[in-house]
């Protein structure tokens, strides 16, 4: 492990979508000047959300959320840090869940207080065996100035710089309390240059990493001049101090106080301050321990009343000698005051610079012919923010031209004209055209995309995938025509097959599907694979060509992505049927009574 | 907390309702009553299955958390000779027994409200073992003797055999170094057995979350196992997952520890509700100087600072409030303290320190807000006790949070001296003594 805790490129997955420590924590990088957010995720178990919204100083920025610390970390590898915002009931599993992946983490922080004793105990050996350094559980955490600061620690944003806590000074700092530890910050301020690296180590019982991991790594941190230890009463951690002191390991001045001296005066009934507070022998005691400190060389002072006067005189020393020089302040951004969230989110196309642009290309720059884009790059960049290679937005182009119309018979081109016959608008007519589009009308793209897909994920044979879908009760959607067969094949078929043949990379969904067609349509001849299968299935087969995971294409057909092309396209031929209807200016439409069956029963009375 | 200690009754039934699970190959039968008088003793002995306490000789000693019973004389096993403790004999005792307070040797005092009643075992000194286990350190330690009863404290080093259990060492590794670790003195028939017990004591002690079990003495005969006096503590964390297995657990008050006061348990209870931390600990009641501090680490601080100053006599309560409670709660927490810092009389006056770190997220002004309405509460109370109030704090809105605190005191016409982050923590305890 480096020597430095945490840099200016640490990122941290946030276990808990703690809206207000993560908001501090943005705060704090903005103020820095970090380049990228320190928090890259947030687990959120319960959460249906893809993202949250965030403050990074007057703007917005969107952080992703994910349901577990699995998918969160397969986005985020470089997020070497997890914060462990969950309860004392699940801190323990979500802390181990996170040793097992291996190097992914470098640092756990643990906050939970009250963690089973011996679950606590299991976790930080699991860490310790694994190299993970685990700060808590207990704990407000830890901060490196300038660079990196968990959730809360340090308090507010105001107080973060009143401390000198946007960047480096020259001490190193560990606590127990998260409370004091604040408070010692603003003493270091006040009386020496600010902090290098500081940690609370928690006040649990069994906390991951203690005083001496803590300073020893602090000795390495060139960054760190001189160390200031807060203990407190109970426990021996701080004579591993006094150990590494006495042995030489520590070499940096080193200023130390234990709180808890009242305990003295009290038999043990009464708990003092945190958990792991209580002096169960003589040498546990505050007292004793100041003492040791102070015979080992350690700086102690009289009482924490006179601790201030204590840095200073060391820091001063630390001056003169040269080995602390003079820190030039940075330039400070301030967060806005009041800031609003905004109500809509934008990620496709942007109105607010010279030109409008489609996912960032200027519309002049995909618009005219010589730009040599066509309507399938413009679809490319507004519906998926990518640009797709040519044979894939050819491909859109050809499945655009041949969904655009289907003849006057089918029901959406029906009510379209029936509704231009009504003397209605055009967009009027043809929202009443779109309308009908849906499971049953369209809906063969997607039901095949989505069926076939499953099929094949699941490697069922076209004998297993007929049995699944019978079962179902469901038609195999994408199989069957109305008179076409494998002997009279349909065109548009077969010109959507020989171009993906010639151009996609590959057709591995195409191909299943064909094997599902040798069996049905040696059931039925007219069993054939329809012109809407052989969208759907193309359509998966581009995006796995693109290289989409199986997860994105789901989500794909999941959100109707297929049926847009459906309802895009279908618009060109029902937009041509109104404009039909006006140019005929045929008169309001009545169905012919003899079309009708009525069979209308006098109504029963309900008693 | 999170170490509580149980009474010995319900450690054994514990180790009886577990009994199948853990101790294969040896049998305990469980026969303890837990009573709070003589005559709960007698109407037991008529309800089914508790027959015994009138067929066998009896044993009878206080249930209350206290240990060396046997010194303080507190075990009822002979009359005229041992085994011969009738029902009648343990009723009559238990009613002397709580007929006066009781001194122990430690000086404790207290009145005996609970006992615990069981069968004589007849034994030797030679079946009587020891066996505890806890953690020390980052391990659990397993302790064996060939030697039980009250002596053991003696001679520790020679006597008792640890076993160090690393807490990710494996199954076979802790029963190989068990077996290694069976007490030499106990007699070479008896090893194997007791090693297998004490394995599987140890699981048992672990699978339940014990912070601490012994028993002293474990009395063996054959593969009859005797639990004469035990001693365990939970682990109270652990809580949540144990309740099946711990049933429902009582966690008592040590004898001798005075009960709480109304005061402290009414805060005990709030705590135990609220998702934010309350303490309260009355230290002496006709003490001068009083604290409301937030924070775990700053009201030891501001402890630390009084006594070195003014003497621990003058420090009237410990205790804090942290972790964001809300106004009401805090609103409750001030009067508690402001509602006992005006029953006694002190003729300098009374200093009330309401002092605090740097928070990290709690609301300086919100909390303040409940604070504030407890002044206007006891605002004529406090200044017929001549309170001097000194408010330190920072934090969160700490600028508001000052700024209406010293608003009410001068509407009020309390005397108040109010401190941010710029003065040290605890320099307003030096402050408030010089006046």
């Amino acid at each position: 492990m480096s020597s430095r805790l945490f840099t200016k490129d640490t990122q941290a997955i946030f276990w808990n979508n703690n809206k207000s420590a993560i908001q501090r924590m943005l705060d704090y990088d903005y103020v820095i000047g970090r380049e990228k957010p320190s928090v890259a995720a947030i687990v959120a178990p319960t959460s249906s959300n893809k993202f949250e919204k965030f403050f990074y100083g007057p703007d917005e920025i969107m952080v992703p959320l994910y349901r577990n610390t699995a998918d969160a970390v397969s986005e985020h590898k470089s997020a070497d840090v997890l914060l462990n915002f969950a309860s004392f009931r699940t801190a323990y599993d979500v802390s181990m869940e996170a040793i097992n992946m291996g190097d992914q983490f470098k640092t756990i922080m643990v906050t939970a207080e009250g963690i089973p004793e011996r679950l606590a105990r299991k976790m930080n050996q699991a860490a310790k065996d694994n190299g993970i350094l685990i700060i808590g559980p207990a704990t407000v955490g830890a901060i490196t100035p300038g660079a990196f600061k968990i959730a809360n620690i340090g308090g507010t944003i105001e107080n973060i710089i009143n401390s000198k806590l946007h960047r480096a000074g020259s001490a190193g700092l560990v606590t127990r309390s998260g409370g004091l530890f604040n408070e010692l910050c603003n003493i270091i301020s006040l009386n020496a240059d600010g902090v290098a690296e500081g940690v609370a180590i928690g006040g649990d019982r069994f906390v991951g990493s203690v005083f001496i991991d803590h300073l020893l790594r602090m000795e390495e941190n060139p960054d760190v001049k001189y160390m200031i230890l807060l203990g407190e009463v109970g426990g021996t951690e701080e004579y591993k101090v006094i150990e590494a002191v006495k042995s030489g390991k520590i070499k940096k001045p080193v200023i130390a106080w234990c709180i808890g001296t009242i305990a003295k005066h009290f038999s043990s009934g009464v708990q003092f301050g945190h958990a792991g507070a209580s002096a169960n022998a003589e040498r546990e005691t505050a007292e004793a321990k100041n003492a040791a400190m102070r015979e080992a060389g350690i700086h102690v002072p009289n009482s924490f009343n006179d601790l201030p006067a204590l840095i200073n005189q060391v820091y001063t020393d630390l001056r003169k000698e040269g080995v602390i020089t003079e820190i030039e302040e940075p330039e400070v951004r301030s967060i806005p005051k009041n800031r609003k969230p905004k109500n809509f989110i934008c990620t496709i196309s942007d109105d607010r610079g010279e030109e409008a642009t489609y996912a960032g290309f200027p519309i002049s720059s995909v618009a005219t012919p010589d730009t040599g884009k066509g309507i399938g790059d413009v679809i490319s960049l507004l519906w998926f923010k990518k640009q797709y290679p040519k044979w894939a937005t050819d491909f859109i182009e050809t499945v655009l031209k041949t969904v655009a119309d289907h003849g006057p018979a089918v029901s959406g081109a029906h009510n379209a004209k029936v509704t231009a016959r009504a003397g209605k608008s055009v967009v009027e007519c043809l929202v009443t055209g779109l309308l009908t589009i849906g499971p049953r009308f369209g809906g063969a793209i997607d039901g095949a995309a989505k069926y076939f897909k499953y099929a094949n994920d699941n490697n069922m044979t076209p004998q297993e995938f007929l049995a699944y879908m019978k079962k179902e009760g469901i038609p195999i959607p994408g199989i069957g025509h109305r008179i076409k067969s494998l002997r009279n094949p349909d065109k548009r078929v077969e010109g959507l097959k020989k171009f993906a043949n010639e151009y996609f990379p590959s057709t591995s969904l195409l191909d299943y599907a064909l094997t599902v067609e040798q069996l049905t349509t040696s059931k039925k001849d007219n069993l054939i694979l329809n012109v809407d299968g052989t969208i759907g299935i193309l359509m998966v087969d581009m995006w796995r060509a693109l290289g989409y995971t199986e997860e994105e294409i789901d989500e794909f057909i999941e959100s109707g992505t297929l049926n847009s092309f459906f309802i895009l396209g279908r618009t060109i031929g029902f937009i041509g049927h109104v404009l039909d209807e006006k140019r005929l200016a045929m008169p309001m439409y009545r169905h012919p009574m003899d079309d009708i069956l009525y069979d209308v029963q006098p109504a029963e009375k309900i008693q | 907390m999170a170490q509580r200690a149980i009474r010995e009754y319900d450690g054994k039934a514990i180790f009886a309702k577990h009994w199948n699970d853990y101790f294969s190959g040896f049998h305990y039968s469980f026969k303890s009553v837990l009573v709070t008088s003589a005559d709960e003793l007698r109407e037991k002995a008529k309800e089914h299955g508790f027959e015994w306490l009138n067929q066998e000789p009896l044993v009878a000693k206080p249930d209350m958390l206290f240990g060396k019973r046997g010194k303080n004389d507190l075990v009822l096993f002979k009359v005229e000779k041992p085994g011969d403790v009738t029902l009648e004999d343990a009723a009559k005792w238990i009613e002397e027994k709580q007929s006066h307070e009781v001194t122990l040797l430690t000086g404790q005092k207290g009145m005996l409200t609970h006992f615990i009643v069981e069968p004589f075992t007849p034994h030797t000194q030679e079946q009587e073992y020891y066996i505890s286990a806890t953690v020390v350190d980052n391990d659990d330690v397993l302790y064996m003797s060939a030697e039980g009863g009250m002596e053991v404290e003696e001679g520790w080093e020679e006597k008792v055999n640890e076993v160090r259990i690393p807490i990710n060492m494996s199954d076979e590794e802790m029963e190989r170094a068990v077996r290694a670790n069976v007490p030499a003195g106990i007699p070479d028939e008896a090893k194997e057995r007791f090693g297998s017990f004490a394995i599987q004591f140890f699981k048992f002690y672990r699978d339940l979350n014990f912070a601490y079990l012994e028993i002293n003495p474990i009395v063996m005969i054959g593969n009859d196992m005797h639990i004469l006096d035990l001693v365990a503590r939970l682990d109270d964390t652990a809580g949540f997952m144990m309740k099946e297995k711990w049933g429902d657990i009582e966690f008592p008050t040590p004898f001798g520890m005075e009960d709480m006061s109304p005061e402290e348990k009414a805060i005990a209870e709030a705590d135990a509700k609220s998702g934010a931390s309350l303490k309260l600990t009355i230290l002496n009641p006709e003490g001068r100087i009083w604290t409301m501090v937030a924070g775990g680490g700053a009201s030891v601080v501001y402890a630390d600072t009084i006594a070195d100053l003014a003497g621990v006599k003058d420090l009237a309560n410990y205790g804090e409030y942290s972790g964001g409670p809300t106004e009401s709660e805090t609103q409750f927490y001030a009067e508690t303290i402001f509602d006992l810092m005006t029953r006694y009389e002190d003729p300098r006056g009374k200093i009330l320190i309401i002092g605090g770190a740097i928070a990290n997220f709690t609301d300086v002004a919100k909390t303040f807000t409940g604070i504030i309405k407890a002044l206007d509460k006891y605002a004529d109370k406090l200044k017929e006790h001549k309170t001097k109030i000194y408010v330190r704090r920072g934090g969160p809105n700490y600028e508001k949070g000052l700024k209406d605190i010293k608003d009410a005191a001068e509407r009020l016409g309390l005397y108040m001296e109010v401190y941010g982050p710029d003065t040290h923590v605890t320099d307003i305890v030096r402050m408030a003594l010089e006046k």
